[in-house]
């Protein structure tokens, strides 16, 4: 059989997803982001969901969401998005407001409206990119840098006396009453993507369905500020940041729902 | 046994060559280009050995860039 023969629409099994945008993303080789976008848009086609999603942006690499998935966004003030999701979802119910942010959006600056809108249990789906590191700006420490890590300000590696401890705010979104569904996830091999999208769609289900905040944590790499090859780094991320940052469901739904 | 015949379909211009396909792929299909670059100076992926390809989708998966399409024909013995 020729490849001439194979390549024939009717045999297609994988193409670019009709939500995302035709443009090139700003992202680096091999970022997680890439992978994650091209999840959400295929769930939106699948869940047809085009029309009554509102996405929130956050500040961070992922800014620009909005230029590449082709479905409402808000863009939100750096770490506020749970509060602009708060309100875009009270004031319409029927839509599924999700907010897309990564670790220094939703575990540093963005604390305090992360906490308390999962505690309100509103309804909305967060999507929550960790990959331990300011992407962004150069490489900083953020909250969720592990132990002995190398970034632009901690040179000699995280130290507990000098910075703390990483933080696990995914754990602690699961022990508040407001949460229906917390885990954890990464997209560093075709199985792990497939369990993320699974997850991603239990928690679109769960803010459509009014069950509380879902909370999808995705364990990411940042290939440039860990200054790795993307190969490197999902190796890196397998030997390191899955022992602070284990994968699976920190907390499961009920099939009850909340109000 | 049904025999599995896979085709991928690589957008080179839109490849940022970070490699993630390649080490996905089960039955080594995949290599970046040695020294061609597309417009913005990166080594795409290309088909090698597209002989081995099984559909499996498992580059077009892991892609960040959603630059690899996938075809598959499964042929069942008559």
């Amino acid at each position: 059989m020729t490849t001439e023969e194979i390549i024939q629409p009717q045999n297609k099994v994988y193409s670019r997803p009709r939500l995302l945008d035709e443009r090139d993303t700003h992202y680096c080789p091999g970022c997680s982001h890439g992978v994650v976008h091209k999840i959400i848009a295929e769930l939106l086609d699948e869940m047809g969901l085009e029309n009554k999603t509102v996405g929130v942006a956050p500040v961070g690499c992922a800014v620009f969401a909005y230029n590449y998935i082709d479905v409402d966004w808000v863009e939100a003030a750096h770490g506020r998005a749970p509060a602009v999701a708060t309100a875009a979802s009270r004031l319409n119910p029927q839509n599924l407001v999700f907010t897309y942010q990564g670790d220094g959006d939703l575990a540093a600056i963005g604390t305090a409206e992360t906490i308390h809108a999962a505690n309100r249990g509103e309804n909305i789906a967060m999507i929550f990119i960790n990959n331990g590191i300011y992407g962004m700006t150069g490489g900083q420490m953020a909250p969720t840098t592990l132990l002995g890590m190398k970034t632009a300000t901690t040179p000699y590696g995280r130290t507990a006396e000098l910075n703390g401890y990483p933080l696990p705010i995914s754990n602690i979104l699961a022990t508040l009453d407001g949460t229906c569904y917390v885990t954890r996830q990464a997209v560093h091999t075709p199985a792990a993507v497939r369990k993320t999208k699974a997850a991603i769609k239990k928690a679109f289900e769960n803010a459509l369905a009014k069950r509380g905040t879902s909370v999808v944590e995705v364990v990411s790499t940042c290939n440039s500020g860990w200054k790795l090859s993307p190969a490197k780094s999902n190796e890196w991320m397998v030997e390191h940041m899955f022992e602070k940052y284990p994968l699976g469901d920190l907390k499961t739904p009920s099939e009850e729902p909340k109000n | 046994m049904a025999k599995v015949h896979g085709a991928v379909v690589i957008d080179g211009k839109r490849c940022k060559g970070c490699d993630l396909c390649v080490v996905a792929c089960p039955t080594d299909v995949l290599l970046l280009q040695p020294k061609e670059v597309n417009d913005r100076g990166y080594h795409y992926a290309y088909a090698a050995n597209p002989d081995k390809c099984i559909g499996c989708a498992a580059c077009a998966t892991v892609c960040p860039d959603a630059c690899i399409e996938v075809y598959r024909v499964v042929e069942r013995p008559a």
